[in-house]
């Protein structure tokens, strides 16, 4: 947790549109939003109730709309996400927020055997549209068991999908889009992110669920990104522009599927890519990224898709060897420039 | 007892009975793979609890379900199809013996994993006490689930919220080679519930009137809005744990003295004794069953193969890989 909070937030008010919101405020909207057109949506989950939830996301639900639609649980994740499945397989839409990733691999076993599996099992006759929202990432010296990235986990699970939105505007739409939609689904959020400020137009017209972004044109190198990456790649972006180099930055914005054709048509432009990934570099998205571009777009392609990652370590607690251990705004210049080369004209 | 009834229990167990052996000797011609967990001794206790539910309730089972899903209304033959992994089972044959599936009756599954079905039962649970509705979930479990996290986790949400969950226990003594003594500190389950402050009983699960009366009590509390209840059901099971398991830990002497106080039989005398059935009406039972066991064995062999291998996997086709060429 990065911020004081007031205390008992969950029985103050929810959040309302504003032309500027943190990203918090954002998806308790959204949130809002979903329980009032649906009464089939409801929120499972440790202190979403009358604490208002670790970042504030339920702020207010729980006065709005009683405690049998936003349920304080005990601290039984693997059990009540289990209810979660149960109750999406007959007919609800809940909404289970994990307080944090690190929490879910206790719920591994309801996450991947049972919500991912159970409507290809029965043949197509259960769906399960089941939203886990998930708090993650590299926060402040949380050390190694609060500050994981299971990307790499949950992206190779058959029957998820897995989205990963940075800006309130995303937070809002995914999350919307997420409830409606008939799957389970992995919304994770980042712990660094919820109190960053963005634009805020709830009538704009959505990006679909799966969709990346382009957050940045440029002709030289394409960076690849998501969650907290995305805005150290814009400051990185932003000091090479002064040295000659024009950077194209990709917010992912979803992690299963991910948006290949958007892919391809920037590499086709940049000819090069660099994946900036959270998450450690073994096995990840990036990897994936990287050999997919490299079968497709291979022709595109002036030099092999490259990848800047986490260390492959456990988080350290220690704030400079934290720091150390996943990408950083030197680390992408640096990794721009031994691709592009410095220039000077 | 109604003569009705009584026909039904004996009916439906000996068509479990004569289902699991069909399905054994399939297993054995190598027309049903995979794991295979089978139910002869433990009859009385699907049959019993099931008849004193409601068709409007729910159903969760384990991998050890081929017998529940039939007593609730899905036929021998897509039960067998299943078995035969064809696209006329119950599952459309993606699911197999522990995954039976049949969303029309409400028959869940069917979980391969020991301690899911608790969790899946009370969330059940839950919607259905949203939504003020006097439906009840029956959540079957063994002896072996009863050291899972998720019972401790799910009794204790269930009570909590007083979810409208009739736990059954299906206690036969093992978990997969090793005996309840061996495996739990308190082996009678049904205790278990009063660290919950759930009302919990123990009944003979070889006597199929006493599970019924059990269950028949149990689901009136539970759909009465008092909360979950748990009926431990102590029975057991001839055969291994499944087709894989010769069951050689067990002694000879053991199994005789179990055998002898059969489901099937034990029912049978009190039948033929109290006048519920006549020898003749027994007969015909056997004989109706048998030909309904041939049917199921030969729709499954004649079902067509399923040939679809990426749909359902979500609601829409995702494309992972952006159109490679």
């Amino acid at each position: 947790m990065t911020r004081q909070r007031n205390d008992n937030v969950g029985i103050i008010g929810t959040a309302r549109p504003a032309p500027e919101l943190e990203v918090w405020q954002a998806l308790n909207i959204a949130l809002d939003r979903a329980m009032e057109r649906d009464s089939g949506v409801f929120i499972l989950g440790e202190d979403v109730g009358l604490f208002g939830g670790s970042y504030r996301v339920t702020q207010g639900l729980y006065a709005k709309y009683g405690e049998w639609r936003v349920r304080d649980t005990p601290i039984s994740e693997n059990s009540f996400v289990g209810i979660g499945v149960g109750a999406a397989l007959a007919g609800g839409r809940p909404v289970v927020e994990i307080m944090t990733i690190n929490f879910a691999l206790l719920a591994m076993d309801s996450i991947i055997n049972m919500a991912a599996k159970l409507r290809y099992m029965s043949g197509g006759q259960l769906q399960v549209p089941l939203v886990i929202r998930v708090p993650g990432g590299v926060a402040k010296q949380l050390g190694a068991q609060h500050s994981q990235r299971l990307e790499h986990t949950l992206v190779n699970v058959p029957g998820l999908r897995v989205v990963a939105p940075a800006t309130p505007q995303d937070s809002y739409w995914q999350l919307s889009q997420a409830i409606v939609a008939d799957d389970p689904i992995i919304v994770l959020e980042h712990e660094l992110l919820y109190f960053a400020k963005g634009p805020f137009d709830p009538g704009a017209a959505p990006l679909p669920m799966h969709a990346a972004a382009v957050r940045r044109e440029g002709r030289d190198v394409t960076l690849i990104a998501w969650h907290r990456m995305v805005a150290l790649a814009m400051e990185a972006a932003a000091q090479l522009s002064t040295r000659g180099i024009d950077v194209e930055i990709i917010d992912l914005r979803s992690l299963r599927p991910i948006d290949l054709p958007l892919l391809r048509e920037s590499v086709r432009k940049t000819r090069h890519a660099i994946v900036v990934e959270e998450d450690c570099r073994f096995g990840g998205v990036g990897a994936e990224i990287a050999a997919t571009l490299g079968e497709v777009a291979h022709s595109d392609l002036a030099s092999p898709v490259r990848r800047l990652a986490a260390s492959d370590v456990p988080t350290p607690y220690n704030a400079e060897l934290e720091r150390a251990s996943i990408p950083g705004t030197k680390s992408i210049i640096q990794a721009v420039e031994e691709l592009t080369g410095p220039r000077t004209d | 007892m109604q003569r009705k009834l009584a026909r039904q229990f004996f009916y439906d167990m000996t068509l479990a009975r004569q289902f699991e052996q069909a399905a054994a000797d399939q297993y054995m011609q190598g027309n049903i793979g995979g794991f295979l967990h089978l139910y002869p001794g433990e009859e009385a206790v699907a049959v019993g609890s099931l008849h004193a539910a409601e068709p409007g309730d729910y159903v969760v089972s384990t991998y050890r379900e081929h017998v529940h899903a039939m007593v609730w209304g899905v036929s021998p033959s897509a039960v067998m199809a299943e078995l035969f992994g064809r696209a006329t089972g119950c599952s459309g044959g993606y699911g197999g013996s522990m995954h039976l599936y049949d969303v029309s009756r409400r028959f869940l599954g069917g979980y391969a994993i020991v301690g899911e079905t608790f969790a899946i039962a009370a969330g059940v649970g839950y919607w259905l006490h949203l939504n003020d509705s006097t439906q009840i979930v029956l959540c079957y479990f063994g002896d072996g689930a009863a050291n899972q996290g998720t019972f401790h986790e799910t009794l204790n949400m269930a009570a909590l919220w007083k979810l409208p969950v009739l736990f059954i226990c299906e206690n036969n003594h093992y978990q997969i080679g090793t005996e309840i003594h061996r495996h739990s500190a308190v082996p009678d389950i049904y205790r278990h519930a009063s660290a919950y402050g759930i009302d919990g009983r123990h009944v003979d699960g070889m006597d199929v009137v006493a599970v019924h009366e059990a269950t028949r009590a149990a689901v009136q509390h539970v759909r009465s809005g008092n909360g979950p209840y748990l009926i431990e059901c102590e029975t057991y099971r001839y055969r291994g744990h499944s087709m894989a398991d010769s069951g050689a830990y067990r002694s000879a002497l053991e199994l005789a003295e179990l055998r002898a106080r059969d489901p099937l039989e034990i029912f049978r005398e009190r039948a033929l004794g109290q006048g519920w059935l006549n020898e003749a009406d027994c007969q015909e039972v056997e004989k109706t069953v048998e030909g309904v066991v041939a049917e199921a064995v030969r729709f499954a062999a004649e079902s067509p193969q399923p040939t679809d291998l990426g749909k359902d996997v979500y609601s829409e086709p995702l494309d992972l890989y952006g159109g490679r060429p």
